[in-house]
């Protein structure tokens, strides 16, 4: 689905990354922790083409992301769900149409998708937050709304940015049950946490596999987890 | 929650929504269309009563001349028959006349006052030509009248003729300019305006992209949104220039280019095209900042 081999990626003069090699194979379950500012939000969007490496090849569904162009990336992303720690929303689109959106820019939004939408935001519980505008929905709705919009294409593989960072444990154990249940659909999850507790805690329901980005490489982690 | 349901998927929820419909671009936008399809329209007109001008004189003054005779009062009547003779057989003259004391009167009226005595001046006797389908050597019959009529100066009009017809010519030209000038001057403003909206945009810009919009997807919705605005102020600055062209005096056959502007016939044709114009300039300008903004963007 994505791979990386031999990845680096620099900025301003400086490398973020270097060397990093990973696959995330169908059904699979990630978690990719390490210190704030290790470089996680930056690997993600290695993930889904929002940043192109400086060298080595990432690989979307078995193409280069550097010879796909804009519009292939594009496409690509549409079989990539992401959900943001910020969650990020059109403001002037209510929920609905926001969760709708993917489906909207793809050209999909029809009639017979408004069942789906519906079941999906019983999914999430927000059937009834539907015709709120984003700015007025809490931290945890925000989240919820931004998983669903993330999986409303039926995508193969689903990247969360600190999913949890903004709610308490409740939604977080909330949310960690979704992301496990869309595991267990066949979708390839990947979480950037630097929560271990909720590591922990998914380990008790799911195989997951643990990265770390350390010293700007990536290693599997140990037993400590 | 079914009828939200139902708006995230009607049209209104498409492309065009994706773009926040507020914002000053918007009043920016409407405002720039309007103000120049107003002045387009003026400039059309302009162009347009300055060309009918134009055609009106050539056409006048070309198929008419004048011929004066300035001669003796006891001299005059026959100068002026043997005028009305030589014309009677000049190839191109439809029609002589001399004109008539009274005619002559109401000429010099406009200056002199109702109480001219005519027959107390030496007024020339002037002869009123209409010209035929044929040519009308104007320099072969100068030369037989100085010979035969040595007080007759034949006028062609062509001295004043021609200048008038070069401002006519030249108005038309100036309008047509102007048309130019106002579809740059609005491209500018449009691509200020989308500029200004894309780079307020960014955020959205950012979310459409997350969720797998291409580049041709976001770039669309904006010159949708732009074109459309353009569309409706073009359109309303259209009305407001043809009411206010019809408004404007109207003083007949004796109005100039100032007092005859406004359309006639197929004439107003052109102020329908006036809004269709100014969309077109609006998504070409759109589209070009679309894609320099989404590149920097990227």
């Amino acid at each position: 689905m994505i791979e990386f081999d031999q990845v680096a990626y620099s900025y301003g003069g400086g490398e973020l990354l270097s060397e990093l090699s990973l696959s995330l194979p169908p059904a699979s379950f990630h978690f990719l922790t390490g210190p704030s500012g290790a470089g996680k939000t930056t690997l993600l969007k290695l993930c889904y083409g929002a940043l192109l490496p400086t060298a080595g090849q990432v690989r979307l569904f078995d193409r280069d992301v550097t010879r796909i162009g804009r519009d292939g990336v594009a496409l690509a992303r549409r079989r990539i769900g992401v959900v943001h720690q910020d969650c990020q929303f059109l403001d002037h689109l209510s929920v609905a149409e926001n969760v709708a959106l993917p489906l909207t820019v793809a050209g999909e939004a029809n009639a017979a998708m408004e069942s789906d939408l519906s079941e999906l935001l019983t999914w999430v519980g927000l059937t009834d937050r539907a015709h709120a505008l984003p700015p007025e929905l809490s931290g945890g709705e925000r989240q919820r709304a931004a998983l669903a919009r993330a999986v409303i294409m039926s995508p193969d593989v689903i990247l969360a940015d600190e999913p949890t960072g903004n709610v308490d444990w409740d939604m977080s154990q909330r949310l960690l049950r979704l992301l496990i249940e869309l595991n267990r659909m066949g979708k390839t999850v990947m979480i950037a946490t630097h929560d271990l507790s909720l590591i922990r805690a998914a380990k008790a329901h799911v195989q997951a596999r643990v990265l770390r980005i350390s010293n700007r490489r990536l290693q599997l982690a140990g037993a400590d987890l | 929650m079914r009828a939200d349901i139902s708006a995230a998927f009607s049209r209104e929820a498409g492309a065009d929504r994706v773009v926040p419909p507020s914002g000053f671009t918007v009043q920016l936008t409407l405002f720039s269309a309007a103000a120049m399809a107003f002045l387009a329209v003026f400039a059309l007109a302009l162009s347009l009563a300055a060309g009918r001008l134009a055609d009106r004189w050539g056409d006048e003054l070309a198929r008419s001349a004048t011929l004066r005779i300035s001669a003796p009062a006891e001299e005059m009547p026959r100068q002026t028959a043997r005028a009305l003779e030589i014309l009677s057989t000049t190839p191109g003259v439809a029609e002589a006349r001399a004109l008539s004391d009274s005619e002559q009167r109401g000429l010099l009226e406009p200056w002199f006052g109702p109480d001219l005595p005519l027959d107390q001046l030496p007024v020339p006797q002037l002869i009123e030509i209409a010209e035929g389908p044929e040519r009308l050597d104007a320099a072969g019959l100068r030369l037989r009248l100085q010979a035969e009529v040595p007080g007759a100066v034949f006028d062609d009009h062509a001295r004043w003729r021609e200048p008038l017809l070069a401002a006519a010519g030249g108005l038309r030209w100036l309008g047509a300019a102007a048309l130019l000038l106002i579809a740059g001057a609005m491209a500018a403003m449009v691509t200020l305006a989308a500029n200004a909206a894309l780079a307020a945009n960014a955020q959205v810009i950012a979310v459409l992209r997350l969720v797998g919009a291409t580049d041709a997807y976001i770039a669309g919705a904006f010159v949708r949104r732009f074109t459309l605005r353009a569309l409706m102020g073009a359109a309303a600055g259209t009305g407001l220039g043809v009411l206010a062209v019809t408004l404007m005096p109207d003083t007949g056959d004796t109005g100039g280019v100032l007092t005859g502007l406004g359309f006639e016939g197929a004439g107003w044709l052109w102020p329908l095209a006036v809004p269709s114009l100014a969309a077109l300039v609006a998504l070409v300008a759109t589209r070009a900042a679309a894609r320099r903004v989404l590149e920097d963007l990227a």
